[in-house]
C-alpha cells in the first residue's frame, strides 16, 4: 500500500532540488472545493461523511483523471493508527486540524506525494500540490489539472460574484492558499528578518515561522503565503507572491555574500561547529538539532561543506520530529531517551551521507 | 510537584489550553513546556481565523450586533439549518445556500477583510461561457463610463451598442 510506504519514508519529492533551492524549499498551492447541495463538513453526520467521501473515490477512478494525474489512492483517516495520522501532519499532506475530526475524513494521495488531497476538513475537498524549490505556477497547474478533471463528476458550489464558496468565508473567491516555505539564516543573521516581516505583511502576505510560536522561527524557516483570495485571479495572486519573494531570495543572498566576505572565519566556524555537533553529539534536544541543521543547511547551499546533499537536511529535520522517532523505536519514550536515538539517528545518517 | 510529562523534573510551570471549549491543565518543568510549544505544528493559527472573523461579523456598525438576530425568530438558512446565532459564534457557514441567507452580514465584511466582493479568479467549466460574457459586458460598461467621461462620444455610442447586442443575445450555444 502506497501511503504505508509514505509513512515509512521520511523523505518527500518537495524536499529534493528545485529551481532557487539555495532559498527557497518547497512550493505548495491548495484549493478548496465544496460540493453543492452538501452541508459543509463541521455539519456533516458520519453517514454524510461518507458520502462525500464514496463521491470522491468514484470521482478519482474515472480513466480520463488517471490518464492525466496518475493513479491516486484514498485511504480514510479513521483506518490509520494515531502515530501515522501524525506522521502525515509532519509531511504536510493532512493538516492538524483534520485530526480533530478524522473519523469522517479521509486523504487522496498520489505515490509522489506531490498531488495529494484531504476530504472533510473544514471543506470538502482541499486539492493540494507539493513541489521542490521555487515552482508555484507549475504547482497551480498541477492543481488546476485535478481540480477541472474532478470538477466533471463532483458538481462544486459556486456563486457567480463570490466565486467558490467555502466554510470559512475568508477563503471564499479563488480558495487558494499558495505558500513558499523558505529558508532565510542570512536575513536572519543580519537581524533584518523583523522588518522583512513587517514590510512582506504590508504587501498583502503572511509570514510565518515553520517550526516555533510568534516570531521565533526554530530552523530558519518560514512560510510565506497569500492573504487574499477574492477579487484577484490565481494567476495575479501567484505572480505577485513570486514577484515580493524574489525581492526576499535577492536580500538573502547579499545577507549570505555579506556574511560570507566580511566574517568569512566566523561563518565558516559556525558552519564547522554545526556540522561537527550533529556528526558527534549523543544527546541533542528538538530545538538545538534545528537550529544546527539550518547551519549545516546554510554550510551546503553555499559550498563550505560539499560532501553532504542539502535534501538531507530536510530529510533530517523530519526525521528527528518527535512523531518520527516515535515511529522508528516503535514506543513514547521521556524526552531525554528521545533526545538520545535524535542523536544517533543523526550521526547515522550523516556518515552514511559521507560514504557515498 | 513532578513535571507530568517528564516526571523527572521538578515542574514550576503552569500550563492551560483550552481547545474546542475543552479546558486541559498541566504542571510542567520548564524544558517540557518549551517543547510542548516546539511540537505544536507550525500550521495550526495563533488565533482562530473564523472565530475572529466571526467577531468581525458581529460587530459590523450599521448592522444590529450578535445577540440581535437580523430578523425576527430564529433565523436561519433554510438548506442546511444553520442558524445565525451559530454562524456569529464559529464564524463558519453550514452550506453554498448560506452566503445568500447571511448576504447582509456577510458582505460588508468580506467587502473589508479582501477589498471588494467580486470573484475574478477560476470559474469551472459550465459557468464558463456565461460568466465570460458577464465580465465582457462589465468590462465594457466601465469603458463606456471611460468615454462619456472623455466625451469621446463616438466611442461611446460603438460601446453601447455592443452591450445592447450582448445582452439582447439568449443564452449561449453550449460550450
Amino acid at each position: 500500500m502506497a501511503v504505508k510506504d509514505t509513512i515509512n519514508n521520511a523523505f518527500s519529492c518537495w524536499m529534493g532540488d528545485g529551481p532557487e533551492s539555495d532559498v527557497v524549499i518547497s512550493s505548495r498551492v491548495r484549493v478548496a472545493r465544496n460540493l453543492v447541495n452538501l452541508p459543509f463538513p463541521h455539519l456533516l453526520t458520519s453517514g454524510k461523511g461518507e458520502e462525500v467521501i464514496k463521491l470522491v473515490e468514484r470521482a478519482i477512478e474515472k480513466e480520463s483523471l488517471k490518464e492525466k494525474i496518475g493513479f491516486l489512492e484514498l485511504i480514510r483517516l479513521g483506518e490509520l493508527v494515531p502515530l501515522e495520522r501524525k506522521i502525515l501532519v509532519e509531511k504536510h499532506l493532512i493538516s492538524p486540524d483534520i485530526l480533530k475530526d478524522y473519523q469522517r475524513a479521509a486523504v487522496v494521495l498520489r505515490s509522489d506525494e506531490i498531488i495529494s488531497l484531504m476530504v472533510n476538513e473544514e471543506d470538502h475537498l482541499r486539492i493540494q500540490c507539493f513541489l521542490p524549490g521555487l515552482q508555484l505556477h507549475e504547482a497551480r497547474k498541477l492543481v488546476d489539472c485535478l481540480d477541472g478533471e474532478l470538477e466533471k463528476t463532483l458538481p462544486y458550489a459556486f456563486d457567480e460574484k463570490l466565486g467558490y464558496l467555502t466554510t470559512c468565508p475568508t477563503n471564499v473567491g479563488t480558495g487558494m492558499r499558495a505558500s513558499l516555505m523558505v529558508h532565510l539564516p542570512g536575513l536572519v543573521m543580519v537581524n533584518q528578518i523583523k522588518d522583512m516581516v513587517t514590510n512582506v505583511t504590508k504587501l498583502g502576505l503572511t509570514v510565518r515561522g515553520l517550526y516555533g510560536e510568534g516570531t521565533e522561527a526554530y530552523g530558519n524557516l518560514f512560510q510565506l503565503s497569500n492573504q487574499v483570495t477574492l477579487g484577484k485571479s490565481e494567476e495575479d495572486i501567484i505572480t505577485n507572491l513570486i514577484f515580493i519573494t524574489r525581492q526576499i531570495i535577492n536580500q538573502e543572498r547579499i545577507a549570505r555574500q555579506a556574511l560570507f566576505k566580511e566574517r568569512r572565519e566566523q561563518l565558516e566556524d559556525r558552519v564547522g561547529r554545526a556540522y561537527g555537533i550533529l556528526k558527534h553529539a549523543h544527546v541533542i534536544s528538538s530545538a538545538e538539532a534545528l537550529r544546527l541543521l539550518s547551519d549545516l543547511r546554510l554550510g551546503i547551499v553555499m559550498q563550505i561543506i560539499k560532501n553532504i546533499p542539502a535534501c538531507l537536511v530536510m530529510e533530517l529535520i523530519l526525521h528527528t520530529r518527535p512523531v518520527f522517532l516515535v515511529k522508528i523505536t516503535g514506543k513514547e519514550m521521556s524526552s531525554f531517551i528521545r533526545d538520545v536515538y535524535r542523536a544517533k539517528l543523526v550521526r547515522e545518517k550523516l556518515s552514511q551521507a559521507e560514504k557515498i | 510537584m513532578m513535571c507530568e510529562r517528564c516526571e523527572q523534573r521538578l515542574a514550576n510551570v503552569f500550563v492551560t489550553e483550552i481547545i474546542n471549549d475543552h479546558k486541559r491543565s498541566l504542571h510542567l518543568c520548564e524544558q517540557c513546556a518549551r517543547e510542548i510549544q516546539l511540537e505544536s505544528h507550525g500550521f495550526v493559527p495563533q488565533l482562530n481565523l473564523p472565530v475572529f472573523f466571526a467577531s468581525l461579523l458581529g460587530n459590523e456598525i450599521n448592522l444590529p450586533s450578535a445577540e440581535q438576530p437580523l430578523a425576527d425568530g430564529d433565523n436561519k438558512c433554510e438548506n442546511c439549518g444553520l442558524t445565525e446565532k451559530q454562524f456569529l459564534k464559529n464564524g463558519l457557514l453550514g452550506c453554498g445556500a448560506c452566503y445568500e441567507y447571511f448576504h447582509a452580514r456577510l458582505e460588508p465584511v468580506l467587502r473589508r477583510v479582501h477589498g471588494t466582493t467580486q470573484h475574478k479568479g477560476k470559474v469551472p467549466g459550465i459557468n464558463k461561457t456565461y460568466l465570460k460574457k458577464i465580465r465582457k459586458v462589465e468590462d465594457l460598461k466601465t469603458k463606456l463610463q471611460e468615454a462619456v467621461r472623455n466625451e469621446d462620444f463616438e466611442q461611446a455610442t460603438q460601446l453601447r451598442d455592443t452591450i445592447k447586442e450582448l445582452e439582447r443575445k439568449p443564452e449561449p450555444e453550449g460550450g
